[in-house]
């Protein structure tokens, strides 16, 4: 198949009489050709699974303009955790949804690392809650919430930071919510605490 | 016939059958790679261990870029020509038919309405100039106001494919404040579940998903 008869017609000039076509083999050695078509699979195969993007899903609160104030179900202080996106991927935690003016929670500021990061906070809470419900100071309904506030000066990816720390430490109730005017003024005063900018 | 004297065989292998083969499938795989639709800003997404697949039809892709400027695109050629025409009886842009023909075979959309003739009238080359300097699909923390034109996209969209899955592409350094607008007005449309583009990372070890993912 790979051959074809192209002896040529001109065979040999000086030759008296008949003329003795020249028999040339025509096959090609195929070897780099073979090579360059694996090569391209390989990098056809490569492109089609890598590229293909994950996503990431959420599911917002189901939300009516119309609904009270008194049916929104209430966090339990005891439960919560709330998380605060600040600029420079700075996090700013606390304990309970801290609403009590009067009693101002201790804010924290840490970053998202891998040591002694927001994660740590977030296990350390985590078996707290779990430490409650044994001893049975809260119900086995009762779930620990983070509550997630990303201030305008946060970036989507510490948004996305956040969301994946959840799944990472298996959170079940989080909720991301606008930030308030409290919670900017605990994010000023921590860091006018820990010295400025 | 004293001793047996092995016939040299020669080693030159017959490589026809063997790059019939590579061929082939390199014609498979060429032809099923689904290119990457063309993007009209580059945009860096952040990671998470989410490993759910973007789904490859039915995909309403929302893109904000660093300035926070956003794209709107969806996929299916058929579902766009009926957007556009949608689009277009809705808001009174007159565009003629080879601007919707544009927008159709086009890729995303980074202008407001105003724009969109102009836009839609020039050739690509120059559409992607425009999209350099374009300003986004101006959106606003209300759903159903005038202004927002991003909540019209989207209606409209989802009126063209109900099943339309909406899919957020950010940058991870686009400030919270645009990526919010965006989920405010998804809200306000009643799309309370979407996703967010990213790449994959490893899970962390030793932590609750970690555990999880070993079982």
């Amino acid at each position: 198949m790979a051959e074809m008869d192209t002896s040529s017609g001109g065979g040999h000039k000086g030759g008296s009489g008949v003329k003795k076509p020249k028999k040339l083999s025509t096959r090609i050695d195929l070897t780099p050709m073979v090579d360059l078509g694996f090569l391209l699979i390989t990098f056809f195969m490569f492109t089609t699974t890598l590229a293909k993007p994950k996503t990431m899903e959420i599911n917002m609160p189901y939300k009516d303009p119309n609904m009270k104030d008194e049916e929104k179900n209430k966090i339990k202080n005891s439960v919560a955790l709330t998380i605060l996106l600040s600029k420079s991927h700075r996090v700013y935690y606390y304990e309970g949804i801290g609403e009590d003016p009067t009693k101002p929670p201790e804010v924290k500021v840490t970053y998202f690392s891998q040591k002694n990061g927001i994660r740590d906070e977030i296990i350390s809470k985590k078996k707290m809650v779990d430490g409650m419900k044994a001893s049975g100071q809260l119900t086995a309904k009762d779930q620990m919430t983070v509550l997630i506030k990303p201030d305008s000066t946060s970036t989507y990816s510490d948004l996305v930071n956040i969301l994946d720390e959840m799944n990472i430490n298996d959170v079940k109730v989080y909720a991301i919510i606008d930030i308030s005017q409290v919670d900017r003024d605990f994010i000023k005063a921590t860091e006018v605490a820990n010295g400025g900018n | 016939m004293g001793h047996a004297k092995l016939p040299r065989k020669s080693t030159n292998i017959d490589m026809t059958a063997m790059c019939d083969v590579a061929f082939l499938l390199l014609t498979f795989f060429m032809l099923a790679t689904k290119f990457k639709p063309e993007e009209p800003v580059v945009v860096k997404t952040p990671s998470s261990i989410s490993s759910i697949m973007l789904p490859d039809n039915d995909v309403m892709l929302l893109t904000v870029d660093t300035k926070g400027r956003i794209f709107f695109a969806i996929d299916n050629k058929l579902k766009r020509k009926a957007l556009i025409e949608d689009i277009n009886a809705a808001k009174g842009l007159n565009l003629n038919q080879a601007e919707m023909n544009s927008f159709a075979i086009g890729a995303s959309i980074g202008v407001p309405l105003n724009q969109l003739k102009s836009y839609l009238s020039a050739p690509p080359e120059q559409q992607k100039n425009i999209d350099m300097s374009a300003p986004g699909v101006p959106t606003d923390t209300i759903a159903t106001s005038e202004a927002n034109e991003l909540g019209a996209w989207i209606t409209s969209g989802r009126m063209t494919n109900p099943k339309l899955r909406v899919c957020i592409k950010a940058d991870g350094d686009a400030s919270y404040p645009n990526v919010s607008k965006i989920v405010k007005t998804l809200e306000g449309l009643k799309v309370f579940k979407f996703n967010l583009i990213t790449n994959l990372k490893a899970i962390p070890p030793g932590t609750a998903a970690y555990a999880e993912a070993k079982h």
